[in-house]
């Protein structure tokens, strides 16, 4: 067993052959950062009494939810055979929407943990990443994690694992980061056999930001690991792709808490400090480089962000748009990806139509806007980007259907994805089906072992930005899961469904659709609207148009009744409060028209295709 | 009558003193005194007002020694209200509600309204009413209440229709209740029937049958509820496991106006949202006491009072109730002390339901700008309002919650 290391290598002076950079990769509640706040404690890192769980996970939506959005590397020191190491974890984000972000973490390391809950098997969004970390050579350590749990079946995953990555089932770890079993001979492995960086120490500073957090204290801090030469304290430094020039005012390791170094020598990961305010000057992906001596390649791999999925964030009560948009601008700074703009609703009045990665960005960045402004926000469905030539050869892009040209298009295109589904042989039958009418094309399957299988579809973007994960989660009983990239785009027989409300369009329950699909979808929102506004003094009518052509429609009745017939033998104090009650619900409705339409109805309308949900559940 | 769940209020004082407010323009307002009778033979299905059948209670909660502490709370009230600087004032009206009180012997009533009007006083012509089961009354009863000072007797008929009264819970026969009505007329009482409407699985047809077999009656006053399904009782739970049918505000909109169309055609006019009358002074005076915010005292465990803008409620518990009163302690459980804004919403809330209507030049300049929307929606009579009152149409009265909240916006 290896001892605590006694003295921890120094940064910028730390010799290539003793640093091991790695990952994790791992899916959502498969346990990387329990496993995480193990290797932390167990390597001295954090002293027992500053131990919480989850001690990476910043901020509190991570906690809560369980899930890492922002990575961040943590330096480590273990001792193998006399010799004390310098290990660097880098925490890559588990979820689909944050594929490039995963794709700069994998860059930066040499090898990664292969991190699979015994209980439950790869999936897809691991495999993806794996393909990943697999395509760009990294030395792969499968673990199975969660060995303790009764429901863990080792033996069968342990066979899968090896399938996967060309090993033989006995070479696969079994590790518990509840209990901390293994995890000590996992920390030897790495060390064994994830290989040494490599790099020109004499060459000009090339060094690659895998991760740009925003803080509130000391302004963007950028995370990057050297490959070539070295950067030290007060230097001038470069961002390659915008040549944009910052002053180093700090450089430094985290181990976890930010530690400053006197520089940060080939191989090494730590943080830079420029006093930069807004993440874009600092963009995952970029090269840092010295401005005296600079380097005159860039290192490959770097993109821009590109938003997917667009909605538009209204505030519940108007007077709250300066508000949003301060918070929005606050978010901006910290989250690169994050594209915004003004819009206004006829329905829903001043708001800003946001561009996310995906639809777990969008539903993060709006719990955080509520959560950290105290804003009631309504959202509204997610689009995709359309691409609509005009017959005068004009293209459009258009991501709110508000904006749909009316007549006259020559062509549309959508967006496209190539999604890869992982589950249980049984369930092929109804992942087909779904995809089918989710116009999906069958690309191929794939046994990972007896009862599991790969499936891979080419969808359209919009279909599966709705609710499509849903269905798949509850056709598959659960375990089904999702991946996706982005795969170029199709021709579309695209049209745009508008939504009236005795009469008059409700902008924000518009949709486009494909032209088949615009009937059901008519039916279903008017159907759905009829259920969730509540009844009027007067009728309202509710209709689905395409155009001027009406193709669905429904009607509220008139509400012929709304008085309490009696006081209770004076207990009036009842009564008030009844009617205190019900004008507070009065001020939760939005004006469309003479209609008073309840928030719920347009959160409840917009999230999902779904029948409403039952709010016990919420 | 009192309602199951009692307000969130503040505590209030062992000693029934009120606050200052409550003194102020006593002297210029009516008092009522109601007393709350918290006894039924049998619990019907639809009721979750604070009463208690024979079985449910013992001790000095029982119905023998109820009309004693009953008597103790009339005479902590008048020392109450004398400690907290009101005025002596004679009673407006008098009401006993339940529960059943005619489940007492009609002695055990007239003693407590006798204590009542002993202490305070009676004003020349005051209405005082019992209600009644058509079932626990006889000539007799109804003669001795009568001689013990009881103007007026309001019947519980709810329904003519046998299998609406048993949904109900209702235990008399249908033709028992002209026998009442006709002994109550014997002995010289006013007479006043009670009905329910939108039960589950009556009918419009059966709805009819019941209001005009209680036309036929000839009766002064007639109250006409909409059925309200309240929480915990056992009809709610009988719709929640599907074994009736649910309530329907359209059909209750619909009985509501086949009522107004034919109580208006016997010649019985509304004056408040569920009450028609005869003549104006055989509406019931001590229910307009309540909506036009005057003073009364409830007596009773559970029941309610209100006095200038202090409004309290009393334990609901029966012996609860009566241990307090055996400590020479104030039963009530809480309080509220409404202030200006309070009162003002209040009153339009409470106005707005009478023909009598509400004074628009009461109102802010904001609400008096909502009368127009209101007129036009024909929820308020626009002759009436261009004279200065505002009162409900018929489709008013049937969307009177949501006037008042237009009012109040």
């Amino acid at each position: 067993m290896s001892p605590m290391a006694r003295t921890a290598p120094v940064p910028a002076a730390t010799d290539p052959a003793i640093i091991r950079n790695f990952c994790i990769i791992a899916h959502i509640d498969h346990g990387k950062s329990t496993l995480a706040d193990r290797m932390l404690q167990l390597t001295g890192v954090v002293q027992q009494r500053d131990m919480k769980a989850q001690y990476l996970d910043r901020m509190d939506i991570e906690r809560e939810r369980g899930i890492t959005i922002k990575s961040q590397a943590v330096r480590i020191p273990w001792e193998v055979d006399g010799t004390a190491y310098c290990l660097n974890m880098i925490d890559t984000p588990g979820h689909v929407d944050f594929t490039y972000e995963v794709s700069r973490s994998l860059a930066a390391c040499e090898g990664a943990i292969l991190l699979v809950d015994a209980a439950q098997g790869i999936e897809a969004q691991t495999l993806a990443n794996l393909y990943l970390a697999m395509e760009n050579n990294l030395t792969i350590i499968p673990v199975l994690n969660k060995i303790d749990l009764p429901a863990a079946q080792p033996e069968k995953y342990a066979a899968e694992l090896a399938n996967l990555i060309g090993g033989k089932p006995e070479d696969v770890l079994m590790v518990s980061g509840k209990t901390g079993a293994g995890v000590e001979e996992l920390l030897d492995q790495i060390v064994r056999d994830l290989p040494a960086p490599k790099g020109d120490p004499n060459a000009p500073a090339r060094a690659m930001i895998f991760d740009s957090v925003y803080d509130t204290y000391r302004g963007v801090v950028t995370y990057v690991r050297v490959i070539d030469g070295s950067l030290s304290p007060r230097e001038k430094i470069q961002m390659m792709s915008t040549r944009a020039t910052h002053e180093l005012l700090e450089i430094g390791v985290s181990s976890p808490e930010p530690k400053p170094s006197k520089g940060l020598g080939v191989g090494e990961v730590g943080y830079l400090i420029t006093g930069v305010k807004d993440v874009r000057l600092s963009k995952v992906g970029d090269t840092v480089t010295t401005f005296n001596k600079p380097a005159t390649e860039a290192l490959a791999g770097y993109h821009d962000a590109k938003p997917m999925v667009f909605s538009g964030l209204y505030p519940m009560d108007g007077t709250d748009y300066p508000v949003l948009r301060d918070a929005l601008e606050k978010l901006m700074l910290n989250d690169a990806a994050l594209i915004y703009e003004p819009e206004t609703s006829a329905a829903l009045g001043f708001g800003f139509r946001v561009g996310f990665l995906g639809l777990l960005h969008l539903e993060i960045t709006r719990e955080r806007l509520e959560r950290e402004h105290n804003l009631d926000l309504i959202s509204t469905a997610p689009n995709v980007e359309y691409e609509v030539t005009l017959e005068d050869k004009k293209v459009v892009h258009v991501t709110n259907p508000s904006e749909y040209p009316s007549g006259k298009i020559a062509e549309v295109r959508e967006p496209m994805v190539a999604a890869t589904i992982l589950a249980p042989t049984e369930f092929v039958g109804a992942i087909m089906e779904l995809c089918q009418t989710r116009r999906g094309i069958l690309g191929g399957m794939d046994y990972l072992s007896e009862d599991r299988v790969e499936i891979r579809y080419r969808l359209p973007l919009a279909e599966i930005v709705f609710d499509f994960f849903d269905i798949l989660k509850s056709k598959t009983r659960g375990y089904g899961s999702l991946d996706w990239k982005a795969d170029g785009d199709q021709v579309a027989d695209l049209v745009k469904v508008d939504i009236l409300l005795q009469g008059e369009q409700v902008d924000a329950f518009s949709a486009i659709t494909h032209r088949d699909k615009a009937y059901a979808y008519g039916v279903m929102m008017t159907g759905k609207l009829r259920e969730l506004i509540p009844r009027q003094q007067f009728e309202v009518p509710i209709q689905a148009a395409i155009g001027a052509r009406i193709i669905a429609r429904e009607s509220i009745r008139a509400i012929r009744k709304d008085v309490l017939a009696k006081c209770y033998g004076g207990d009036i104090s009842r009564k008030r409060k009844l009617l205190e009650k019900q004008k507070e619900g009065k001020k939760r409705m939005k004006m469309v028209g003479r209609v008073e339409v309840p928030q719920e109805a347009f959160i409840a309308a917009l999230t999902t295709a779904e029948a409403p949900k039952d709010k016990s559940k919420k | 009558m009192t309602p199951s769940a009692l307000p969130l209020g503040d505590p209030a004082p062992a000693d029934g003193i009120l606050p200052a407010q409550a003194a102020v323009g006593a002297a210029d307002r009516k008092f009522s005194l109601y007393a709350h009778i918290p006894f039924c033979a049998v619990r019907c299905g639809y009721c979750d007002f604070n009463t208690y059948t024979a079985t449910e209670l013992g001790g000095g909660a029982s119905q023998d020694a109820y009309a004693e502490t009953a008597v103790r709370e009339v005479e902590f009230a008048a020392r109450a209200l004398a400690a907290s600087g009101l005025p002596p004032r004679k009673l407006s009206t008098v009401f006993f509600g339940g529960g059943t009180p005619t489940l007492l012997p009609a002695g055990d009533l007239t003693r407590i309204l006798g204590a009542a009007i002993e202490l305070w006083g009676l004003e020349d012509g005051a209405e005082v009413t019992t209600e009644a089961n058509p079932d626990s009354v006889t000539r007799d009863s109804l003669q001795e209440l009568r001689d013990g000072g009881f103007t007026r007797v309001s019947f519980g008929m709810q329904s003519a229709v046998p299998h609406v009264l048993k949904v109900l819970d209702r235990t008399h026969k249908p033709e028992r209740v002209p026998q009442a009505v006709a002994w109550a007329r014997e002995a010289g009482l006013n007479v006043s029937v009670d009905l329910i409407y939108g039960t589950p699985g009556e009918s419009l047809a059966d709805w009819e049958t019941s209001v005009r077999t209680a036309l036929s009656y000839g009766p002064d006053h007639i109250s006409a509820y909409s059925l309200i399904v309240e929480e915990g009782t056992k009809l709610a739970a009988q719709i929640r496991r599907g074994q009736v049918p649910n309530i329907d505000d359209d059909d209750h909109a619909v009985k509501y106006e086949l009522a107004d169309a034919l109580f208006s055609e016997a010649g019985l006019n509304w004056y408040e949202v569920s009450n028609w009358s005869r003549t104006p002074e055989d509406a019931c005076q001590h229910n307009l006491a309540y909506w036009r915010g005057d003073d009364w005292w409830g007596i009773g465990p559970g029941a309610h009072s209100h006095v200038g803008g202090v409004r309290w409620w009393n334990v609901k518990h029966p012996t609860a109730y009566a241990n307090r009163l055996d400590k020479g302690e104030s039963p009530a459980a809480g309080r509220e002390t409404l202030d200006a804004d309070t009162r003002a919403m209040e009153r339009i809330m409470l106005t707005s339901r009478l023909s009598e209507g509400l004074a628009i030049e009461t109102l802010s300049p904001e609400a008096r700008k909502a009368i127009a929307g209101l007129i036009a929606q024909e929820l308020v009579d626009p002759l009436k309002a261009f004279a200065g009152t505002l009162v409900l149409t018929l489709k008013g009265r049937l969307l009177g919650d949501a006037v008042t909240r237009a009012l109040l916006d």
